[in-house]
């Protein structure tokens, strides 16, 4: 599992890496969700994995905290995944609008020399 | 009041004054006037009071904790210099006052002036009462930039903006050099405390770090008083208003130097270092500045140099560093500041009277202003060091001093004093030379003698000059003596104010001084003529203002060339860069962490089959995503939501529930957002359809990021690895488990987490959410597409489809579409039950207001996407704005209702009801707070989705040449 885990991460990350690099607005906001993705997953897998195992305390008595899924990590990023939203519509709406101000959707506001 | 509290109104006075000065009208003359005027009176009464305790010899002292943990206190501290000085800046202050009052015209705005001048004012009086060198350091500060103000008062004339830029620059950096100075001296004595330093002068001048320290004191101190080399900065500082060269240049601003050079006395001078510094810079800016004024053709200028001149003199004084160096030092900084000051104000008459300053045309203006000339003269008088003047008294004791410390054989100090004397004397008659002669008839203004207060301050100075001048011993003597032994203590030697000290070596010198200069007068009138010489001969070269210009010039080329080198404004360039660090970095920290042994599947559990058949999926779709996001958006799009659903399966099976929800709910609300997007980006076709060939640079800068991509790839995965096969080290997350259902009285610990144990984390979120769907609002209401996407795109000019020959609204109200439609109005609330669901279970059960609030989002957006934006919106009104508000309400008022039972901001607490039928119920106030939460993003997620649906259905601004079909872009931009 762990294996997995992190090459899915590394492969989300690489094809991150590859978007944000690439001169199309957006190219780059694919690039930062594929890469909001794996920054979620990395930020998470940081409590280890744990299967069966929700931070939910339902059982009588005082809970073992060995014997469940570290919360810490899951609240923030539940926080990320909710941030993450409003900086896509953010950037969406730039992107849209340089779009409209400079006639191109060239990340730097003009299309580079041929 | 104890005394000790009047020294803090005395600081603060001017600053609450100035506070209130610039809250006034612009035309309120004079009320600004009075108040200005009022409060530096109240101070000069305050300080004459306290001279009952600084008279007898006594310090007041008042302390205040100001940065304890560095030993550093707010100390007011008062001896007979500090109080000199502090009659010197509110009784000039108060003159200075009364007299722009008449000079300031209607046009000029008067709070800005008054405000600034009483700020000063503060920072000056701060500057000599501070008993903290550090304190002392921040009023320094504060009075380079409140002259800075006053300097370019006159913001629309570009000599006061040089001048003010000018000033502050050079006096500023001079500041810096103080404080790297006092830090130094603070180190050698252990303390700030201006007591404490002065007790250990022994310390200090035997540490090895002397002569550094005394370097950067002496560089803040000559360049605040305009010592040579830093001299040029005054007369640019001509520029500003009259009353403030007035006050800034004789009383207060360029004494502050002095000052800070009497203060340190005790503890830096009576070594070389310090006699050949400061005597040395005192005796250059003596005889520079003095030769430099009888050139000059402004009258202002004029006495801007001899400003100079006679400051040097001072220094010199005090670089001497004898006992009767500093009575002399003291006695003329007195004297300088009572004639110096009558002077400027009576140049600002001729200027207000005539229009101009220039010598070379003003003449015999004794006729037009007969009382103010008579004043002028006698001031000018004492600056050249008449008898029965002040000025003469002081100019004796420094003849006296350069003889003595010459002695018998060395007699070029002597030399030196006596042609800075000749000199004075011929500017000076130069200066007078304005009052004699006949009324020349070309002036700009017909002169006329000003409005008597206007006169006043001068008629008081000159008075005061002929006072002291005559009755030295009577007036003066005490005042002096206490400032004298305040720097000297015990050391204070004996001395005598007379006018006649019988025939001795310094009245001969005096004598030959006057003669001198009458002669030299005559010869330069015999030789240049009335109008005197152009350039002041020799010393023109010598331009510090041309150097710092050109130096401040190519500073600013050189580092804009800087910029162009090694910054770029290319997005692209920096993304790359900052990929590089990202993957570069840790390369550089690796080597301190505990790798595990490769490969190592020691603490690695089974692979699931399933589990990895969804990665394949998800990378495969991450994979594509890139692949397609050029050429193929809509595609790219939907392979990203194919990996946010497995990142959120992930999260589901890796024991997150609540994570798994919100991604779920987060990835359908976002693919809606970029659909929406999708309509307002040009359309791209790949260039083989085009039969172009793509350049062979992109195909180079395509290879090279991908390889860097792929770094990053595997270096996140090593990482990523290396961290899951470690054994955990222990979490903080631990307690959170132990206390969420006890102390959070919830059982699920995610959900406890967000809105009470970190509830002030999430309301911090919660508002950035608010505060990013108001800029989104904001931006879209402005927007304006690109022209060839404002008509409607080809799939929707034709409303009718073809296939059932209605419109969209014709199939929702009768067609095909009536039974979905109908169906999903009725599942509105249903989808509405569902969210409350989630949003009650929320704390113990996976669920809460974020997702609660994205299910009802999506909820809402169902119905908008079958019915339409404008059937919608006709019959349900959203209304996100109140959502967003009325959420933040809640949450911060569940928070602030924590304080009204004494606990601290948003302390949770649990309510116990039992209600008949429903039985025992918990209500955590952390409910109250879902609920806000819940609001603010219900708020967001519709107003960001509202306001970018809105831009396809409202009208845009038309474009003035027709808009290009879209099937004809420009190629340029297609590959």
């Amino acid at each position: 599992m762990e294996m997995v885990i992190a090459l899915a991460i590394g492969v989300l990350f690489g094809s991150g890496i590859w978007l944000i690099l690439r001169p199309r607005t957006f190219q780059v906001i694919m690039g930062i969700m594929l890469m909001s993705y794996a920054v979620n997953l990395f930020i998470f897998i940081m409590g280890r994995l744990w299967i069966n195992r929700p931070p939910l305390t339902l059982g009588p008595g005082a809970p073992d905290p060995a014997a469940f899924a570290d919360p810490l990590p899951q609240a923030l990023v539940l926080t990320a995944i909710v941030i993450g939203f409003a900086t896509t519509a953010l950037y969406l709406v730039l992107m849209i609008g340089a779009r409209g101000i400079t006639g191109t959707d060239h990340v730097d506001g003009e299309e580079p020399e041929q | 009041m104890p005394d000790s509290m009047l020294l803090l109104l005395l600081v603060a006075l001017p600053f609450i004054g100035s506070a209130i000065a610039g809250m006034m009208p612009v035309n309120a003359r004079n009320p600004e006037a009075w108040l200005a005027g009022g409060l530096t009176l109240t101070g000069l009464l305050v300080t004459f009071f306290l001279y009952t305790t600084v008279g007898a010899g006594d310090v007041l002292r008042y302390e205040a904790a100001w940065l304890p943990a560095y030993g550093v206190n707010f100390v007011l501290r008062m001896d007979g210099l500090s109080w000199l000085f502090t009659v010197l800046i509110l009784g000039i202050g108060f003159l200075v006052v009364l007299y722009a009052r008449y000079y300031m015209s209607a046009a000029d705005p008067a709070p800005r002036f008054f405000s600034f001048l009483l700020a000063f004012m503060g920072s000056m009086l701060g500057i000599v009462l501070s008993g903290n060198l550090i304190q002392l350091v921040v009023f320094w500060e504060l009075t380079s930039l409140t002259s800075f103000l006053l300097i370019g008062y006159w913001q629309h004339r570009i000599d006061a903006r040089r001048g003010a830029r000018m000033a502050f620059i050079i006096t500023a950096s001079g500041g810096l050099c103080l404080l790297a100075g006092i830090l130094l001296l603070g180190h050698i004595t252990a303390s700030y405390d201006l007591d404490v330093v002065l007790a250990q002068g022994d310390v200090i001048r035997n540490h090895p770090w002397y002569f550094p320290t005394l370097l950067l004191i002496a560089l803040g101190a000559l360049t605040k008083s305009a010592q040579f080399p830093f001299h040029f900065w005054l007369p640019h500082a001509m520029a500003a208003p009259t009353p403030v060269s007035a006050y800034l240049h004789s009383a207060t601003m360029v004494k502050a130097g002095i000052f800070l050079l009497m203060r340190l006395w005790p503890v830096l001078s009576g070594t070389s270092e310090w006699m050949w510094l400061i005597g040395g810079a005192g005796i250059c800016t003596l005889l520079v500045g003095a030769f430099a004024a009888i050139f000059q053709h402004d009258l202002k200028g004029l006495l801007a140099y001899s400003t100079i001149s006679h400051l040097g003199l001072i220094t010199v004084l005090l670089g001497i560093g004898t006992p009767l160096g500093i009575v002399a030092a003291i006695f003329h900084t007195l004297n300088h500041a009572i004639f110096k000051a009558s002077l400027f104000m009576a140049a600002g008459i001729v200027d207000h009277e005539t229009g101009t300053r220039d010598m070379r045309l003003l003449r015999g203006l004794s006729r037009a202003l007969p009382v103010t000339g008579s004043l002028a003269v006698i001031a000018t008088a004492s600056m050249a060091g008449v008898p029965l003047l002040n000025g003469f008294l002081s100019k004796e004791m420094f003849f006296a001093e350069t003889a003595l410390i010459g002695g018998e054989e060395n007699w070029w100090m002597s030399i030196a004093a006596v042609t800075a004397g000749m000199f004075s004397v011929t500017y000076s008659l130069r200066f007078i030379s304005v009052f004699f002669g006949k009324l020349p008839a070309g002036l700009p203004n017909e002169p006329h003698e000003p409005p008597h207060w206007m006169r006043f301050p001068i008629e008081f100075l000159v008075l005061l000059c002929l006072i002291v001048g005559i009755a030295p011993a009577q007036s003066v003597a005490p005042l002096l003596h206490d400032a004298v032994f305040a720097v000297l203590g015990e050391q204070t030697p004996l001395y005598s104010l007379a006018i006649w000290h019988g025939f001795n070596l310094p009245l001969l010198l005096s004598t030959l001084a006057l003669a001198g200069g009458i002669a030299l007068f005559v010869f330069l009138r015999r030789t240049y003529g009335a109008a005197g010489c152009e350039r002041a001969p020799l010393l023109h070269r010598l331009n510090g203002a041309q150097i710092f210009e050109s130096s401040l010039l190519s500073l600013t080329q050189a580092a804009s060339r800087l910029l162009r080198a090694i910054g770029t404004q290319r997005l692209q360039t920096q993304l790359l860069w900052l990929m590089l660090a990202l993957i570069g970095a840790p390369l550089f920290v690796a080597g301190s962490l505990p790798l595990p042994a490769w490969p190592s599947f020691s603490g690695a559990s089974p692979v699931d089959p399933l589990f990895a058949l969804m990665w394949l999926i998800g990378c495969a779709c991450a994979i594509a995503a890139a692949w397609q996001a050029k050429y193929h958006r809509l595609a790219a799009l939907i392979f990203v939501g194919g990996t946010g659903l497995v990142t959120s399966l992930t999260f589901l099976w890796l024991s997150a529930p609540d994570l798994a929800l919100t991604q779920l709910m987060v990835e359908t609300v976002t693919t809606i957002l970029l659909l929406l997007g999708l309509r307002w980006l040009p359309p791209r076709i790949v260039p083989l359809e085009l039969s172009l060939t793509v350049p062979r640079r992109a195909w180079i800068r395509r290879y090279r990021d991908l390889l860097i991509a792929a770094a990053g790839g595997i270096s996140m995965a090593a990482l990523s690895y290396a961290a899951l096969v470690l054994p955990a080290p222990p979490s903080l997350g631990d307690f959170f488990l132990v206390r969420a259902l006890p102390e959070g009285g919830g059982s699920n610990v995610v959900n406890v987490l967000l809105v009470d144990f970190r509830g002030f984390d999430t309301l911090g979120e919660i508002t950035v959410l608010a505060i990013v769907a108001l800029t989104v609002y904001a931006l879209l209401r402005r927007f304006r597409p690109a022209p060839e996407s404002i008509a409607i795109p080809v799939q929707q000019t034709s409303d009718v489809d073809p296939a059932v020959r209605q419109t969209p609204n014709e199939q929702a109200e009768r067609g095909h579409l009536t039974i979905p439609v109908i169906y999903l109005r009725l599942l509105l609330p249903f989808m509405g039950i569902m969210a409350a669901y989630f949003f009650l279970r929320g704390h113990n059960l996976p669920g809460g207001g974020f997702v609660a609030a994205l299910i009802f989002c999506v909820a809402i957006i169902c119905q908008y996407m079958l019915a339409g934006t404008v059937w919608i919106e006709s019959h349900l009104r959203m209304r996100p704005h109140r959502w967003l508000s009325y959420g933040l309400l809640i949450a911060c008022g569940t928070g602030l209702g924590a304080w009204s039972f004494g606990y601290p901001f948003l302390t949770s607490h649990t309510l116990h009801l039992s209600l008949p039928l429903l039985g025992e119920i918990h209500v955590p106030s952390a409910l109250g707070f879902d609920i806000g939460v819940f609001a603010v993003v219900v708020g967001t997620t519709m107003l960001i989705l509202m306001s970018l649906a809105h831009q396809s259905i409202r009208s845009h601004r038309v474009p003035t040449k027709s808009s290009p079909n879209p099937s004809h872009m420009p190629t340029r931009e297609i590959v």
